[in-house]
C-alpha cells in the first residue's frame, strides 16, 4: 500500500513537472522581451512637437499680433475668413458673443471661437504648427506661429495688441472659457445625464 | 443627405471581367487609382445580363479578389471627404462585423500613405527606456484579436441637428463600425519600456497630415489599449490607420489614433485641440464637459428603414445592431408604437464587450402605419435615452455623442421613413 503510494505520487509530480515545463516553453511570457531599438535623441526631438499647457515643448522665438496679421491675411484668410469669421466647413476663429451667459447647448447657432471657448492658450500654438494650414502642414515657422497666436488672441480680445507672444508669455494667458470645463464623471448606471 | 444608389439587377461587362480576373491591370490598378482619386470607379454603359439558366452555363474562372456579386453594390458616402466623414452604409450589412472596405472613415487631412518598410512607432517620455518599434517589431509580440466597434464621436450629428424624412441608416448613424482587430497590447509596449513615476496619461500622435494628437489615461492603457495592425484578417486598411492604429475599446473614434508613430509618456493631459475646443460637450448648466471617452449605450435598427418599402402586411424581422462602450449589451427592446409598448429583441449570438451586437424582432406588420424603434440597455444599467430625454440633459446646441433612441416611420402604404 506504502509503496504503491509512493509509486503514485512519483508520478504525480513527474506529470507536473512535465506540464510545467510545457507551460514554462510555450506560455511563460518574460516581462520584457528586448523588442525595439533606442531612438536617438534626434530621432525623438524630430517628432516630439507637442506642447502642453505649462509651455513644455514651445520653442526659442517671439511673435506680435501686428506680424501675424500678414501672415493670416496671406495663409489663413482663404478658408477662415479675412476677419475670421469662418467659411463653410472652415470654423469661425474670431468673436467673443455670445456675451452674456454662456449658450453653447441651448443654442444651437452660437458660434464657438478661440475666444469664447478654447480653454488654453499654448493649445493654438500645438494645432496651428501640426497641422496648419491645412495645404502645407507643418510648413510655419515659430516666429510665423507665435505671430499668428499673438493676432488670434488679440483679435479675440484675450490680450491687448502689443503683447509680445513667446514661450514665457504663452502659458501666462488666461483663456475666458477655461472655467466652464469639468471632467466627465459618469460612470454609466441607470441615469441620463 | 445620400440618393442610395438603385438596386443593380443587371452585370455589366466589367463586373464579369472583374470577377473572372481577366482584367489583371484593371483590378491590381482601379483601387489605387481610386484611393488616390477618392473616386467611384466610372461607369460602363455595357449591360450583360445574368445567365437564364446558370445550370446549363459554365461559371467564370476565379480572379485575384472575392469580388461581391455584381448584384450587390453597397457603397461608402458620402466619398471624396479628405477633412470630414465618410458612412458605413449599415441598411446593406448583416451580423456585427462591418466589411473592412465598407468601415466608416473620419480623415482630418486625408489618408496617410505610409512605406511599411520605413514606418515606426516611437514610444518615450517619462519612460526608463525609450524604444522605437519597426512594424515587424509589433508582431513580435504576443498578439491579442477583438471584435470592437468604433464610432466617431459625431455620429448621428446630422440626424439630430437637421432630421430629414429620406435618411438612411447609413445618413443616421454611419459612423460606426466593428471589426476583428489584431494588435499588441499597449501595456505590453510600455512594460518594455518600463513607466516611471508621475506617469498619468499617453499622448498618442498619428503619422498622417494632421499629425492628430490626443492624450488617453494611463489606466485605460494599462487597461486594454490595443496598437492594430491588422482587422477583419488582414492588414489595416489604409483609410482605417494602416500600417498601425491605436483601438480604444468602448472609447470615442478620435482617440483611436490612426497611422500611429508616437506614444509619449506624460504627467498631465495635453489639452490638444480635439480635447478642449472639440469633442467636448457644453451642457445646458454653462458647464463644458470634457474627457466624455465613453461611448453610452445606442441602438440603429437597419430593416426596415429608409429606402425601403413594405410589400405587404405579414412576419418580418426588425433588426438592426446595438453597441456600448461601457461594456456589453444585456438587452435591446423594440417598440412598434413609438415607445407606448416595449419588447424584448432577440440577440444574436452572446454580447461582446465593447462590440456591435446584432438584435432581431419578428414583427407581424398589419398594414397600418407604425412607428419603429429601439432601445439599448448595458451591464452597467445604463438605458439608452428617448429623444426628449436626450434634448433636456444635452440641449439642441451639442456637437457629439449623440445616442437618442431614433425612430422609423411605416407608413399603410408601406413606405418607410426616418422619424427623427
Amino acid at each position: 500500500m506504502g509503496v504503491r503510494y509512493v509509486l503514485t505520487a512519483a508520478a504525480l509530480l513527474v506529470i507536473i513537472a512535465c506540464s510545467e515545463h510545457a507551460r514554462t516553453s510555450t506560455t511563460a511570457r518574460p516581462s520584457r522581451y528586448g523588442i525595439g531599438r533606442t531612438p536617438t535623441a534626434a530621432e525623438i526631438a524630430a517628432i516630439d512637437i507637442d506642447v502642453n499647457p505649462a509651455g513644455v515643448g514651445l520653442p526659442a522665438g517671439s511673435g506680435t499680433a501686428a506680424a501675424g496679421a500678414l501672415i493670416y491675411a496671406l495663409k489663413c484668410a482663404i478658408c477662415h475668413g479675412v476677419k475670421g469669421e469662418g467659411i463653410a466647413q472652415f470654423p469661425r476663429l474670431i468673436g467673443r458673443e455670445p456675451p452674456p451667459g454662456f449658450v453653447f447647448a441651448t443654442d444651437a447657432n452660437a458660434p464657438r471661437t478661440i475666444g469664447n471657448y478654447w480653454p488654453y492658450a499654448t493649445t493654438l500654438y500645438d494645432y496651428l504648427h501640426r497641422a496648419m494650414p491645412l495645404n502645407a502642414p507643418g510648413s510655419l515657422t515659430p516666429t510665423e506661429i507665435y505671430s499668428l497666436v499673438a493676432y488670434l488672441l488679440s483679435e479675440n480680445g484675450v490680450i491687448p495688441a502689443g503683447t509680445v507672444v513667446d514661450a514665457h508669455s504663452l502659458p501666462t494667458v488666461h483663456m475666458p472659457a477655461q472655467s466652464h470645463f469639468v471632467k466627465d464623471d459618469r460612470e454609466g448606471g441607470a441615469i441620463f445625464r | 443627405m445620400t440618393t442610395p444608389a438603385p438596386h443593380q439587377t443587371s452585370l455589366t461587362r466589367r463586373d464579369l471581367l472583374h470577377s473572372a480576373g481577366l482584367a489583371v491591370g484593371v483590378v491590381l490598378a482601379a483601387p489605387l487609382a481610386r484611393l488616390a482619386a477618392q473616386a467611384p470607379a466610372p461607369a460602363t454603359p455595357t449591360t450583360i445580363i445574368a445567365p437564364l439558366d446558370p445550370t446549363k452555363t459554365p461559371g467564370l474562372p476565379s480572379g485575384p479578389l472575392g469580388e461581391r456579386s455584381p448584384f450587390e453594390t453597397p457603397s461608402l458616402a458620402p466619398i471624396g471627404i479628405s477633412t470630414g466623414s465618410t458612412n458605413t452604409p449599415h441598411q446593406r450589412l448583416s451580423g456585427t462585423i462591418t466589411p473592412s472596405d465598407l468601415h466608416f472613415q473620419r480623415h482630418h487631412n486625408g489618408i496617410a500613405i505610409i512605406d511599411p518598410a520605413t514606418y515606426s512607432m516611437t514610444l518615450h517620455g517619462l519612460v526608463d527606456r525609450p524604444l522605437r518599434f519597426t512594424l515587424d517589431d509589433l508582431k513580435r509580440f504576443p498578439a491579442e484579436t477583438h471584435n470592437y466597434f468604433v464610432e466617431c464621436a459625431g455620429n448621428g450629428r446630422s440626424a439630430y441637428r437637421a432630421p430629414k424624412p429620406d435618411m438612411t441608416p447609413q445618413d443616421v448613424d454611419g459612423l460606426t463600425s466593428a471589426s476583428e482587430w489584431t494588435g499588441v497590447r499597449v501595456s505590453t509596449l510600455l512594460r518594455e519600456a518600463g513607466v516611471k513615476s508621475g506617469a498619468a496619461w499617453v499622448l498618442a500622435e498619428g503619422g498622417d497630415a494632421a499629425e492628430l494628437s490626443r492624450s488617453v489615461p494611463m489606466a485605460k492603457m494599462l487597461d486594454d489599449a490595443l496598437v492594430a495592425y491588422a482587422q477583419n484578417g488582414e492588414a489595416v486598411r489604409a483609410a482605417n490607420g494602416y500600417p498601425a492604429r491605436l483601438l480604444l475599446p468602448g472609447y470615442e473614434g478620435n482617440m483611436c489614433i490612426k497611422w500611429l508613430r508616437r506614444l509619449e509618456v506624460i504627467d498631465q493631459p495635453n489639452m490638444s485641440r480635439d480635447e478642449t475646443s472639440k469633442y467636448t460637450d457644453p451642457l445646458p448648466d454653462g458647464t463644458i464637459r470634457q474627457f466624455s471617452f465613453v461611448m453610452d449605450a445606442k441602438s440603429l435598427i437597419t430593416s426596415p428603414t429608409y429606402p425601403e418599402r413594405l410589400t405587404g402586411a405579414g412576419w418580418r424581422p426588425i433588426t438592426g445592431i446595438a453597441w456600448t462602450g461601457r461594456g456589453k449589451i444585456t438587452g435591446v427592446d423594440v417598440s412598434v408604437d413609438g415607445g407606448r409598448s416595449w419588447e424584448a429583441a432577440e440577440l444574436l449570438g452572446s454580447p461582446l464587450p465593447h462590440a456591435h451586437t446584432r438584435f432581431q424582432y419578428m414583427w407581424q406588420w398589419n398594414g397600418h402605419s407604425a412607428t419603429l424603434m429601439s432601445r439599448a440597455r448595458d451591464e452597467t444599467g445604463y438605458v439608452q435615452p428617448t429623444l426628449a430625454e436626450f434634448r433636456r440633459g444635452r440641449g439642441p446646441g451639442t456637437d457629439y455623442h449623440f445616442n437618442a433612441i431614433r425612430s422609423w416611420l411605416v407608413a399603410a402604404n408601406g413606405v418607410v421613413t426616418f422619424g427623427g
